[in-house]
């Protein structure tokens, strides 16, 4: 399957799990289908499905929880674990929550609380560099998470210890929880602000396949001698009508017919 | 051993030796600096890191080493740890349930060690904050000497701790090993009455049971308050007194000493009388020599001494 079909694919899965459990976060976690599909399937992340917690594996670190639930469906077609475990989300019979945490195979650590994600990731790379190891670490905030503190002490910290091993990926979607952070906080524009602290920092189509595919292969697999951050222009709710540029799309649930919709929309 | 010294200088002498042959143990500092720290630095270079003050991706980063297989120190004033209170709750304590994390925090200036510096600097919420998590020890020596002896524990103890280490520095309690998975020692055998104390409380409360001589006073030192402590062994020493004391440096009734002793009494059924010392729910503003604020707040050595012989 085409990475691009890939991608449509995991979007179908992602409204499905939301049709299971309406608690999850379906609109955030619409916007960084792309990417997730490039780093899983474009042939970036290093990892042994039968082995989570190989020594070698990249690290990806998913701080912005709750807006991740599409990882669920590619962890289980990676073979993590079996497709059937899917629609038992959120209930007694399964460890999937509507938030991932580090109990399940695949995932790394437990977020949800936000502003968390670029410092352990930080800590990590340091590990993986003085051990040695090739492995890389990717940590994932959303643009509403950029709010936090903390996210900002790692950012300053990164470039400090040469972490070149690190990438910081925003999901640059737009909204948070209560509206479109350009009325909130406005941290726009990332790349000049990650720029001037030290980053490799690229903007780039967060939907476009080829332009994450070719961003990916110049930092993921050339990285340079700074830690580099990819910020995703993304629509939240993307491919969904009615989710897409909805100032709390991030709170809505669909309906059990809104899916049904939305999955006819999203087929070509 | 005799002499004086702080409990940080004793824990960074012993990590320093530690870290000449385990090259996966870590030192990381919120821009806080001891001389022996400079030593350390100078020769660890590489895992030696100050963060800077940056309390929260002090914990982070110690976080992401840890679940790495590091085995990392950081270095902070003990209340400024509350600071990343959310960072301790779901990237050790959390994460803990997960992978095996030995992140030990060192907090300097436990209680109101930093007394003339005001209620910012003053430790009277960390014990019973950080009590409770339920995967992070809180550990509280009583001396320099328990301090030394706290790496090589660590070692052992794969786990989120978060120790207590008292500013000043200090004489030794006693000499005999610390027996870290029991969590309390008998320094003094008694039973009229039984003093219980944790961190610098230990060395005031020595001193103030000496000078009752014959009085048949027992002094009890705690330094575990969570998943070490052997609460059955505990109960089973109280049980022989006639009445409790308890005296740390913390709000009463908030889940510090005097609620583990609480608690611990329900539970076994201890039914003695038990008076609790300790700071009144507020923050302090009395810039005063160390004893001038307990004198302040009914904890002072005839507080103590009183509470003691009813």
């Amino acid at each position: 399957m085409e990475l691009s079909a890939k991608a449509i694919w995991v979007r179908e899965q992602t409204l499905l799990l939301h049709q299971y459990a309406p608690g999850t976060r379906v609109a955030s976690s619409l916007s960084p289908v792309e990417f997730l599909v490039s780093l899983y399937y474009g042939g970036y992340l290093r990892h042994r499905p039968q082995e989570p917690r190989w020594a070698g594996r990249d690290r990806l670190i998913m701080s912005k929880g709750h807006g991740l639930v599409s990882l669920y469906p590619i962890l289980a077609d990676c073979g993590y674990f079996p497709m059937e475990e899917l629609p038992k989300i959120a209930t007694q019979q399964s460890y999937l929550g509507v938030i991932p945490d580090a109990g399940i195979p695949g995932v790394e650590t437990t977020n949800g609380a936000l502003g968390h994600g670029l410092g352990v990731g930080a800590g990590m790379a340091i590990a993986l560099k003085a051990q040695g190891s090739q492995a890389r670490v990717c940590v994932v905030c959303g643009d509403g998470e950029m709010n936090e503190g903390s996210v900002w002490e790692a950012i300053m910290f990164a470039p400090k210890h040469g972490l070149n091993n690190l990438m910081l990926v925003i999901d640059d979607n737009k909204i948070s929880m209560l509206g479109f952070q350009r009325e909130i906080l406005n941290l726009s524009p990332f790349v000049d602000k990650l720029s001037a602290f030290g980053w490799d920092c690229h903007r780039l189509d967060g939907h476009d396949m080829a332009q994450v595919q070719t961003r990916m292969q110049q930092l993921w697999l050339n990285p340079g001698q700074r830690p580099c951050a990819v910020v995703l222009d993304t629509v939240k709710g993307k491919g969904v009508a009615a989710l897409e540029n909805r100032a709390l799309s991030h709170v809505l649930s669909l309906s059990h017919d809104q899916v049904e919709t939305a999955i006819q929309e999203l087929r070509p | 051993m005799s002499g004086i010294k702080t409990m940080r200088d004793a824990m960074i002498a012993r990590i320093l030796d530690l870290m000449a042959t385990d090259e996966r143990l870590f030192f990381l500092s919120a821009d806080m600096g001891a001389p022996l720290l400079d030593t350390l630095r100078e020769s660890y270079p590489k895992r030696f890191i100050n963060v800077g003050i940056a309390e929260q991706n002090l914990i982070n980063v110690a976080a992401g080493l840890a679940m790495e297989g590091c085995c990392v120190y950081t270095l902070a004033i003990a209340p400024f740890y509350l600071r990343a209170f959310e960072q301790i709750r779901n990237n050790l304590s959390i994460a803990a349930r997960f992978n095996p994390l030995n992140v030990n925090m060192m907090g300097i200036g436990g209680g109101v060690s930093y007394d003339i510096s005001g209620p910012s600097h003053h430790a009277l919420e960390d014990l019973a904050t950080l009590r409770s998590l339920p995967d992070v020890a809180v550990i509280s020596p009583a001396d320099w000497l328990a301090a030394s002896q706290l790496p090589d524990f660590a070692q052992t103890a794969p786990y989120p701790k978060y120790i207590r280490l008292d500013g000043k520095g200090h004489e030794p309690v006693t000499t005999q090993p610390m027996v870290w998975r029991q969590g309390f020692q008998t320094l003094q055998q008694g039973a009229r009455a039984a003093l219980l104390t944790t961190g610098f409380m230990t060395q005031k409360g020595q001193k103030l049971v000496a000078e009752l001589g014959e009085a048949d006073i027992g002094h009890i030192d705690l330094f575990q308050f969570t998943r070490d402590l052997d609460e059955q062994a505990l109960a089973q020493t109280l049980r022989g007194y006639g009445r409790l004391v308890t005296l740390h440096e913390g709000y009463l009734g908030r889940g510090g000493l005097d609620t583990l002793i609480d608690t611990l009494c329900r539970q076994h059924g201890l039914s003695m009388p038990v008076t609790h010392l300790g700071f009144p729910l507020a923050h302090q503003f009395l810039f005063a020599p160390r004893e001038h604020l307990h004198a302040a707040c009914g904890m002072g050595i005839e507080d103590v001494k009183t509470a003691l012989l009813a």
